[in-house]
């Protein structure tokens, strides 16, 4: 690199150049880390910022995203925003959109994936029903109007895969005593959070409103298993065999837990018990109970 | 302090404004002509150009990306797109033939914010001392392709004024005027071409772009200077002219070979003695035949240029 302000002819010495060049160097790298660091505390996305079908999960999605907006060039709906340095807490230059304001119109192409340059929104996805670019949450059972007893139904109206994503419940209204209450409940496995239904909310606030996946959702922990499933798809028990309960209870007596409760061998006479007690109560068990039924 | 007389003065008393200002005029014309094409779009509604700097695709057809970015996001794990990979082989061409640093001086948004500081600081008679080296910058740079390495993240886009200016004026600024007025008092109080030319990682990285360019600016007359030092005033990396210039005892031959050499132009314009052309970089041997012919050639491709 001739000319570029190397130090020959300028009287600095090797100590100096060294000197100087390791001040830079130390500058630099501090700087560097300082820049590092930041970035991690500045990437979470904020909660009401949803990122475009298709996104990586976030952390990849920060790895591929350039930054170049052909997303929200390419939404027909002009819904998609880039995030903006210190006025919307989303990592500036990323898109994102906020379904309340402007919800995702799931469009059958979903353009605004082929626009990407970088697979940050990944063109595997072709089926805009398998985007899963949130997940919708009836946030508050107190002011939705479904759950006061009023038809109202409007997420449910408005949802693109309606029946599959959002169903209605009936339930009994025990207010009234006498009607239905209509309950929207949300699926998991086919809601894509586009939004639509938070957008519709007629409410002053949205009582169904999109999160991102890792806020709307629990998750188990990764050792746990649903014995009742295990034991399904291995059709056995897998752990013990299973032991068939037996009550304590007197020879002749048996008991059904969810049929006729306790039965009496007709034929079965009353052995003398060990306790002088019973014998002098004699008889059957049953009388026992259901006379002191009647004491009470 | 005493004010020095503007320079290129006499320039425009021996050539005329225009011809004095012919390269920075082409060059506001480039820049702001980059930034309507992309403006367009969302203000008029007429789509020739879509995305911004980092990306973007003309007429549905020409796909451009930056290498820095692009870069930036493969070492991050990214397998880019065919219509990312083709934009930036177009991108690296081309600069690679007109001089890596060309996109400082004729295409960077930020140019024109430290352009203006220069000519605050030159207005108001500022000098300062703060010592940053000019190679800080690539230092940067390797720090701008470490990070991604590390983090798995694009971390230099979230700071990249270049790419948040532009971004900014195409797609909405936000808070990102902050960071722009604080590289435009940075220049003026802080170093002389602070930003530009000492740290600025994207300018590093062109400049590595254009280590054997063709279109270089050749001091062909040198042995007309008078030593009115005006280029060396209005160059934003001094340091590239002074081999070219002065270098004819040592055998040094005339073109600025330096790849820190924007091509912006601007010692053409305001040398009244017309030493400065734009011409190719193997004027250097057609000198050392020195043939009228030869020199004829060279003036055909400054006009190409």
């Amino acid at each position: 690199m001739k000319g570029s302000g190397k130090a020959k002819g300028r009287g600095v010495n090797r100590r100096q150049f060294i000197g100087n060049m390791l001040k830079t160097a130390c500058g630099v790298s501090l700087l560097g880390m300082g820049l590092g660091i930041y970035s991690r505390q500045a990437s979470s996305l904020p909660a009401m910022a949803i990122r475009p079908p298709g996104a990586l999960p976030e952390e990849e999605f920060l790895g591929s995203c350039i930054r170049c907006g052909m997303c929200v060039r390419d939404c027909p709906y002009d819904i998609l925003k880039l995030g903006q340095l210190g006025s919307d807490d989303v990592v500036p230059g990323t898109p994102y959109f906020t379904a309340r304001t402007g919800p995702c119109e799931m469009c059958v192409d979903i353009p605004c994936v082929p626009a990407c340059p970088t697979n940050a929104l990944d063109h595997g996805l072709t089926d805009i029903n398998e985007a899963r670019m949130g997940l919708a949450v009836v946030v508050d059972q107190e002011t939705c109007i479904a759950f006061l007893g009023l038809r109202c139904e409007v997420c449910f109206n408005v949802c693109p895969i309606r029946g599959d994503a959002i169903t209605l419940d009936y339930q009994h209204n025990t207010r009234s005593g006498k009607h239905a209450l209509f309950i929207p409940v949300v699926h998991s496995d086919a809601c894509t959070g586009c939004g639509l239904c938070e957008k519709a909310c007629i409410l002053e606030e949205a009582a169904i409103k999109v999160f991102p996946m890792h806020l709307a959702k629990g998750e188990l922990g990764k050792h746990y298993r649903l014995g009742w499933k295990e034991k399904q798809e291995a059709g056995e028990a897998l752990v013990t065999p299973d032991a068939e309960h037996r009550y304590n209870l007197p020879e002749g007596v048996s008991y059904d837990l969810q049929g006729r409760g306790l039965i009496m061998d007709e034929a079965g006479e009353i052995p003398v018990s060990s306790n002088p007690l019973n014998t002098l109560n004699n008889s059957n068990p049953l009388d026992t109970l259901n006379k002191g039924l009647e004491n009470q | 302090m005493a004010m020095k007389p503007r320079p290129g003065k006499e320039a425009v008393a021996a050539k005329g404004w225009l011809k004095a200002n012919k390269w920075l005029i082409l060059r506001r014309l480039s820049q702001f002509g980059i930034l309507g094409l992309f403006l367009l779009g969302p203000l008029v509604g007429v789509w020739i150009v879509k995305g911004n700097l980092a990306y973007s695709m003309t007429l549905d057809f020409l796909p451009l990306s930056d290498p820095h970015v692009l870069l930036q996001a493969v070492l991050a794990g990214v397998e880019p797109h065919k219509e990312a990979i083709i934009g930036v082989v177009i991108v690296v061409a081309v600069y690679m033939l007109i001089g890596g640093r060309v996109f400082c001086s004729w295409v960077c948004p930020v140019n024109l914010v430290t352009d203006l500081s220069c000519c605050v600081r030159r207005m108001l008679g500022i000098r300062t001392s703060t010592q940053i080296s000019r190679s800080a910058r690539y230092w940067l740079l390797g720090v701008t392709l470490i990070l991604p390495l590390v983090t798995g993240s694009i971390v230099w886009e979230m700071f990249n004024p270049v790419s948040m200016a532009f971004r900014g004026l195409v797609f909405g600024m936000g808070m990102a005027w902050v960071i722009l007025l604080g590289i435009f008092l940075f220049d003026i109080f802080v170093a002389k071409e602070g930003w530009c030319g000492r740290l600025c990682p994207v300018g590093a990285f062109y400049s590595l772009l254009g280590q054997k360019s063709l279109v270089r600016v050749v001091a062909e007359n040198r042995q007309k200077c008078d030593d009115c030092m005006d280029c060396f005033e209005v160059c934003p990396e001094e340091q590239v002219i002074r081999p070219a210039l002065y270098g004819a005892k040592q055998g040094v031959g005339p073109v600025i070979l330096s790849s820190n050499c924007t091509n912006c132009g601007r010692c053409i314009d305001v040398c009244a003695e017309d030493v400065f052309h734009f011409g190719s970089r193997f004027a250097n041997q057609k000198m050392n035949l020195g043939s009228a012919e030869d020199k004829r050639k060279d003036a055909t491709v400054s006009d190409a240029a």
